[in-house]
């Protein structure tokens, strides 16, 4: 173990291994995060996106810190709510009924118009529906009638897709016309915008809520896709199973082919005849049609996928590397020497030949985590991804679905690529350095 | 099947018995087609006293380390068979054989390649300790020191830690006979221990060797290629050509009087700082040693031979013949 110790004591003198081990370690500072944040069930009920899960968020908003550029000014999704924090006004009328007044003041400095607006309703009644109409009041004090409707228990006004109002507005979409500077049509007029509804209740018991949510363009650090759902979910938990992916896959295939190959080489004669004729057989068989095909005939999961790859990656080609190794070890006097004082064949395998390999095998088994990530990242753009989980590939795939690069929604593929990329760079970075202290013929004096 | 065999002068059970060893190994081709066959050790016979040492001595090539490591048990022999105390390694259980194991050292000729790069002293010291169930601890901390002392690694706390690249060659060499003592055996082979040495630190290992041997009463087979070193250390000589025990003698017999012409050669070939040596001409045979592939027939030694009789040497292999009490020489010179 000498070579290894000393091999990695060597790594703090490349500064590529550096950079390649604080990026490992803060990929994996990052899945800890998720995983302690974030509950695995939560993360994937917020994946799935139920009813109402994403109500207050935008469709395909850029990332937040898109606002940190230089004269860039996007709107942040405003919320206002009669349960939080906006006040009621009741009046009591005669026969029973009672007058609603809501009144929802806000600020709105922002350069662009926001993306969408709506408006939630939950409305208490026994018989008789509430009745609201609603007033839209512009800094200018302009007011715009946004019309009446009477309320089901819950409902959904959605403004933007009102086509009366847009007629009202001559054309323009309701969220620009209702924010538009009425002498210049594209610009925004800032100040304070007020919101104001109406409502009549016929019954004692009867109340109504509501919540106005103005969507932004921009939202949280990664943006949203089509579905409103929060990027920044699928890229944080992401991290831990391409790294979980990886590693496991890794350490599964690495380990047992080094074995084999070792038990081969000692054993020798059938055994080793067999595994070498099972290794050149697999090295021809293609792999991802095999993963297609269990993916597409009988399972999807990503632990389903886990096991397909290590098992195409136990008698992979790497056998034929160690074995060259084990082939020289094998002659080695040393083993003679275990041999003459009676060492076991288990023992010669596990703790004199082992040994040997494991300076080579280090970087290779650095290098060959990345590889196993993109090839799951892979697996879920080709639509064989884990069906429940979020993970890079699978916001990869869904970009594509969606058609993300011809609208527009750069952030939709380059914020997963960024990950994936990030991953395949550090990993690469400590393990080419590896391989340059541990086989030191390729390193450039 | 030939065989030389030495009379013991002394009626003690001996040590170790050499009957008829062959050692060949099979060619094959395509991995399953048998092409023919080495004969590394083609006939070896020879008996050993406790707390003797042999001498072998032969050219590269000529089947030395093979019947050392046939000896350690590390290959099974054709034909033939090791007995050790009574005892035949051929149908061993495994439990005897571990025993046999605890019971020889093994010295190598390359004590870098023979110590394992990736561990430490105390590790390489311990090894042969822990496949032989020593369970103590510090019983196995104890003989650790003990056999880095016996070879004087000293002081070996400052030792332990080491690997063996951060000792000299000298050093890494107590270190595997220290290895090979430390299960208290009753014989070591030693294949060319010190063949790979600085000259300068060669005596010191040999004067080592022998002190142990004296110490402990080990039977030693000591294999080299240089006669040189065999005066120094051992009382029997077995010279070998081509697998077989040409010429088998004490050491000041041999020396004084060899009788084999291929020995005869060997004695000549050492070197030896004498000025004179410039204008002799030494009679060295020519050619090399014959393939053990295909040996020559007859006497193997025939087609190098100076003295070798037309039609007598190139047909028959010649069998044994006792020139003086004790002194055994396979050559057709000597028939009676």
């Amino acid at each position: 173990m000498t070579a290894l110790r000393q091999g990695l004591k060597q790594l703090g003198r490349h500064p590529s291994a550096v950079v390649g081990i604080i990026i490992i370690v803060g990929l994996i500072c990052l899945a800890i995060y998720a995983v302690t944040t974030i509950p695995y069930g939560e993360a994937i009920r917020l994946w799935r996106g139920g009813e109402g899960v994403w109500d207050e968020s935008p469709r395909n908003a850029l990332p937040g810190w898109v606002n940190l550029l230089p004269g860039t000014n996007l709107p942040n999704t405003l919320v206002l709510s009669t349960k939080n924090g906006v006040s009621k006004s009741v009046e009591v009328l005669p026969a029973g009924v009672k007058a609603v007044g809501v009144a929802m003041p806000f600020d709105y400095w922002y350069d662009d118009f926001p993306s969408e607006l709506a408006l939630f309703f939950e409305a208490r009644f026994d018989r008789w529906k509430p009745k609201v109409s609603m007033f839209w009041l512009t800094p200018d004090r302009r007011q715009i009638p946004l019309g009446e409707r009477s309320l089901s228990a819950s409902e959904r006004y959605s403004i933007s897709l009102d086509p009366r109002l847009r007629e009202r507005l001559r054309g323009q979409l309701p969220e620009v016309g209702l924010f538009a500077d009425p002498t210049k049509k594209t610009i925004v007029l800032k100040g304070r915008y007020e919101l104001v509804i109406e409502a009549l209740v016929f019954e004692e018991a009867s109340d109504i809520d509501a919540k106005l949510v103005v969507y932004g363009k921009v939202k949280g650090l990664a943006g949203t896709d089509d579905r409103r759902r929060d990027l920044w979910i699928a890229l944080l938990w992401g991290t831990p199973i391409a790294l979980a992916f990886g590693l496991l896959a890794a350490v599964g295939s690495t380990i047992t082919t080094l074995i084999i190959a070792a038990i081969g080489v000692w054993y020798g004669r059938w055994v080793d005849a067999v595994i070498q004729r099972i290794t050149e057989v697999n090295a021809i068989l293609p792999g991802l049609p095999i993963l297609i095909l269990v993916g597409t005939f009988y399972s999807r999961s990503i632990w389903v996928m886990l096991g397909v790859i290590v098992l195409l990656g136990i008698f992979s080609l790497s056998i034929k590397v160690y074995r060259s190794i084990f082939l020289q070890v094998k002659e080695a006097p040393y083993i003679e020497a275990a041999r003459a004082y009676g060492a076991g064949n288990l023992r010669i395998v596990f703790r004199y030949m082992v040994p040997k390999v494991v300076p080579v095998l280090v970087p290779q088994f650095v290098l060959l985590i990345p590889s196993l990530v993109f090839l799951e990242a892979a697996l879920a753009i080709l639509g064989l991804g884990d069906p429940v989980l979020p993970t890079w590939g699978k916001v990869l795939n869904d970009a594509f679905q969606s058609g993300a690069l011809y609208k527009g929604y750069y952030h939709w593929v380059v914020m997963p690529s960024i990950f994936l990329i990030v991953t395949g760079l550090g990993f690469a970075m400590l393990g080419y350095t590896l391989d340059r202290i541990f086989n030191p013929r390729l390193r450039v004096e | 099947m030939l065989a030389v065999c030495m009379r013991q002068g002394v009626k003690e059970s001996p040590l170790l018995s050499v009957r008829g060893l062959h050692m060949w190994f099979e060619l094959r081709r395509w991995g399953f087609g048998r092409t023919g066959f080495v004969r590394a050790v083609a006939g070896v016979s020879f008996n050993m006293r406790r707390g003797e040492a042999i001498a072998v001595v032969g050219e590269s090539g000529c089947g030395k380390s093979t019947l050392a490591k046939t000896i350690l048990g590390l290959y099974q022999p054709t034909e033939g068979e090791v007995i050790f105390e009574g005892k035949s390694l051929n149908g061993m259980g495994i439990k005897k054989r571990q025993w046999y194991c605890s019971q020889v050292g093994y010295v190598q000729q390359d004590p870098y390649g023979a110590l394992p790069s990736f561990m430490n002293v105390h590790r390489i010291l311990e090894e042969p300790l822990i496949v032989n169930r020593v369970k103590n601890s510090r019983e196995r901390q104890s003989r650790v020191r003990e056999a880095l002392e016996e070879v004087r690694l000293v002081p070996p706390d400052e030792l332990l830690s080491k690997f063996p690249h951060m000792l000299s060659g000298g050093q890494q060499q107590r270190l595997v006979i220290a290895r090979a003592i430390i299960l208290r055996p009753k014989l070591i082979v030693a294949d060319e221990p010190v063949s790979m040495l600085d000259a300068s630190v060669r005596v010191e290992i040999l004067e080592l060797l022998k002190q142990l041997q004296h110490q402990h009463n080990l039977g030693v087979i000591y294999i080299t290629h240089d006669l040189a070193t065999v005066r120094y250390f051992s009382e029997r000589v077995l010279v070998m050509y081509a697998g077989k025990v040409v010429e088998a003698t004490e050491v000041g017999s041999l020396l004084s009087d060899p009788c084999h012409p291929y020995t005869r050669a060997l004695i000549v070939a050492i070197s030896d700082p004498d000025a004179a040596n410039l204008e002799t001409f030494k009679e060295v045979p020519p050619g090399e040693p014959p393939s053990l592939l295909n040996p020559p027939s007859g006497c193997c030694f025939h087609p190098r031979c100076p003295s070798a009789i037309h039609r007598l040497c190139n047909k028959e292999e010649p069998p044994q013949f006792e020139v003086k009490p004790g002194h055994l020489v396979m050559c057709w010179l000597y028939r009676k």
